[in-house]
């Protein structure tokens, strides 16, 4: 029980995986422009990890060494293709939202990564927990990114305005804002690295 | 087909949604290898080979095996496989053929299978030249000709950035921004400067 807290805690703030791994980062400018999108897209990619997790879990005795990465590939992007349709399915205006960044999990350097560095090492109720906690963090990093994107640049979250006659940053939602805010950010958390070392 | 879409297809993929800068794809690799000029020009070339020639095999695939057959759904997987095997093959035929031109971009190639740009145009190629399952006339030559535009202006982005990390190594920046957040901060003053690009009207 303890390892699996420990598996599920530390994909949110030891081992973030944007802030700290530095990983999977195309998506999180892109899509990061409001709030909704960001949790949308956190909750795409928080499925696919656990479901990538599990799977390869389950079937990695059976891989041979070599061809390990294709075989992580097509399980990736089956669940992709899960993801994509269920969303086209059940909610088609964040599908047109995120656009071509949905497909995009699948080169999402955070499920390979995962599936490379724990699930084909670790047992399959390890590699569902670690998961979660990677996908957890994943979310809490975009909302928390997108948040401070949608205030910004555009006077709101989720789309309601906030503070009247707050005058927005339109070039915070732009794409060069996505790089500068995640730039600060990035020097923000290695600030407080330093200082609990 | 016409002209005026090609310079359209240029304009707006090198400039206007640059790959890096606008659109974010291949960040992981922009931001990792843009240290220095050299490695830096070896995986932009890399990157511009392999998104021309998934740009054109991606087309094939998606013309004339997944639409006769209602199979687009599998775009996603079919892609990223046929991408994966042909960086691979590439990879086996230069090792064997100019071990000069393998030391060169060897350990790059690799890379590039999980670089989102080319999984990227591919879908794109499909999202922008595909009308209701039907090939645009002359999709086939937009979308390779894409395919090189989005390389060239992952190079563009690609040597601007290291030129300018090269000075910066000279320069005294405060400790918690070196490397990764002050690289993010200057792709975003270029960003800046390319959104510039977005009053062009054709």
């Amino acid at each position: 029980m303890k390892t699996l807290v420990r598996e599920f805690v530390k994909g949110i703030i030891k081992e973030n995986p944007t802030f700290v791994l530095a990983l999977g980062l195309c998506p999180t400018l892109a899509v990061s422009v409001s709030l909704s999108n960001g949790i949308g897209m956190g909750i795409a990619a928080t499925f696919v990890l656990i479901g990538s997790n599990i799977i390869i879990a389950l079937i990695k005795e059976m891989i041979p060494e070599r061809i390990r990465i294709p075989c992580y590939i097509v399980v990736i992007a089956t669940f992709v293709t899960i993801t994509e349709l269920t969303m086209k399915a059940y909610s088609p205006a964040l599908d047109r939202a995120l656009g071509i960044y949905v497909p995009l999990i699948v080169v999402n350097c955070i499920v390979l990564g995962r599936a490379e560095a724990f699930a084909s090492k670790q047992s399959v109720l390890n590699s569902l927990f670690d998961g979660i906690g990677m996908g957890v963090g994943f979310t809490l990093a975009l909302i928390l990114i997108s948040g401070i994107r949608e205030f910004l640049g555009a006077g709101k979250l989720f789309g309601h305005v906030l503070i009247k006659g707050f005058e927005p940053a339109f070039v915070v939602g732009m794409p060069s804002g996505a790089l500068l805010v995640i730039g600060l950010l990035l020097g923000f958390f290695n600030i407080l690295k330093e200082k609990r070392q | 087909m016409n002209l005026g879409q090609f310079l359209t297809i240029f304009i707006s993929s090198v400039f206007i949604y640059n790959v890096i800068l606008s659109r974010f794809l291949g960040l992981c690799s922009f931001i990792a290898i843009s240290k220095e000029t050299r490695p830096a020009l070896a995986m932009s070339l890399a990157v511009m080979f392999v998104t021309t020639m998934s740009s054109l095999i991606t087309w094939l695939i998606y013309r004339f095996l997944l639409v006769p057959f209602g199979l687009t759904y599998l775009r996603t997987i079919s892609f990223i496989l046929v991408i994966a095997t042909f960086v691979q093959f590439v990879e086996m035929v230069i090792r064997k053929t100019s071990p000069p031109l393998y030391r060169f971009f060897g350990i790059y190639l690799p890379l590039i299978t999980v670089n989102c740009a080319v999984l990227g145009v591919a879908v794109l190629n499909t999202d922008m030249f595909f009308v209701n399952g039907k090939a645009v006339p002359g999709s086939f030559y937009y979308s390779v000709f894409q395919g090189i535009c989005v390389g060239l202006g992952y190079t563009l982005a690609m040597l601007l950035m290291s030129a300018i990390r090269e000075r910066l190594d000279f320069c005294n920046v405060p400790k918690a921004l070196k490397e990764f957040p002050l690289a993010f901060i200057i792709a975003s003053i270029m960003s800046l400067s390319f959104m510039g690009f977005n009053g062009f009207k054709f």
